[in-house]
């Protein structure tokens, strides 16, 4: 019997019949421990990501196994592999369809900074063209660095402030990738 | 069966016949590993694949690859390359033709070989050579703002964009 580990409550105040903490953290907690990833793969760091789902690593114990081919219902992008510059509009028009608060692990070397292809068909790092939250390196990484990417993730995630997607640094973020707000 | 008696034409023999049509027109360009490698003017290029293609005795029938290659020191930097294959004979063929730098342009193929628009719009895409004739001369591979023609010697292979190979972070 393996032992169950339950999310740890954020810190509070406790009484008899009562628990009050910040409502960011109780959102945060239940973001991070609910992060619907949407796979962007498109090389071996891929078939890396698929061990990572399947049963061995099994992802769903990250609260993850419900992956988002739809970009309007995932909280993650993970972009794995060399994206070449014909495919860079898509990831663009992919995230932007992604609906807020979203965040983005680019996965492997190629995804980080265009790894072993320095040519001048390949987008160097999707960093270029949409903000990234974290990197894995490796070439491709093992399962368990693309999990740690995903628990750096989810302390990035637990923490952000609710309004932070709220912020004029936010915005400014966004409008130096070409995304615009719209009100 | 006569196809099983018909024997592999000759290098030789395909030289014979297409310098009996050609005399100095086309110039016998060696035979790196077997491959007959002739060298046409450009402006005779559509000329002697029709010859090729359409010669009942060779019926180099079949457009295996059109491609170029850049040799910035010479005065016609451009050699677009033609690779034919005649089926019947069991044999193939390289037609080389040299062009201008300045603006690069060659009668395009399409008109014998449906097959030549996509090596064609390749070779463009990736040497900006013109071909003159063709239907629809639009990059096909590289993204369609891109200003470079990558494969030509002048541009650099590596992306600029590139910080993380600057020589500071070796020291240098």
């Amino acid at each position: 019997m393996s032992e169950i580990t339950l999310a740890k409550a954020p810190p509070g105040l406790e009484g008899a019949g009562f628990f009050a903490t910040k409502i960011d953290q109780v959102i945060g907690l239940a973001r991070a421990n609910s992060l619907w990833p949407l796979p962007f793969a498109t090389s071996c760091c891929g078939i890396e990501f698929m061990a990572t789902m399947a049963a061995t690593y099994d992802a769903g114990r990250f609260g993850m196994e419900r992956n988002s081919f739809s970009p309007r219902q995932a909280d993650m992008m993970m972009v794995m592999g060399t994206i070449a510059k014909k495919m860079a509009p898509v990831v663009r028009q992919v995230y932007s369809q992604m609906a807020e608060p979203r965040w983005v692990i680019a996965v492997g070397a190629c995804a980080s900074s265009g790894g072993i292809f320095d040519t001048y068909s390949v987008l160097q790092g999707i960093d270029e063209i949409i903000p990234v939250d974290v990197y894995v390196p490796g070439c491709p990484p093992r399962p368990e660095a693309i999990l740690d990417g995903v628990m750096r993730l989810q302390d990035i995630v637990r923490n952000e402030s609710l309004n932070r997607r709220q912020t004029p640094e936010y915005r400014a973020l966004l409008e130096k990738y070409g995304f615009h707000f719209n009100g | 069966m006569d196809f099983i008696s018909m024997a592999k034409l000759e290098n030789t023999q395909i030289t014979a016949r297409c310098q009996a049509k050609f005399a100095e027109r086309l110039q016998v360009g060696g035979e790196p590993h077997g491959l007959l490698t002739l060298t046409a003017r450009a402006e005779d290029i559509l000329e002697v694949l029709e010859f090729l293609k359409t010669d009942p005795e060779l019926s180099f029938g079949f457009l295996t690859d059109i491609t170029a290659v850049h040799y910035p020191e010479l005065d016609k930097p451009f050699c677009v390359v033609y690779h034919l294959h005649s089926w019947a004979n069991r044999s193939r063929i390289r037609i080389k033709a040299f062009i201008d730098g300045k603006h690069p342009v060659i009668a395009s193929a399409t008109a014998l070989w449906d097959g030549a628009n996509w090596m064609e719009r390749e070779t463009y895409d990736f040497y900006g050579i013109r071909f003159a004739g063709h239907p629809d001369l639009r990059r096909i591979l590289n993204v369609d703002d891109m200003e470079a023609f990558p494969m030509r010697k002048e541009f650099p292979l590596e992306d600029p964009n590139r910080v993380d190979k600057k020589d500071y972070f070796f020291g240098r």
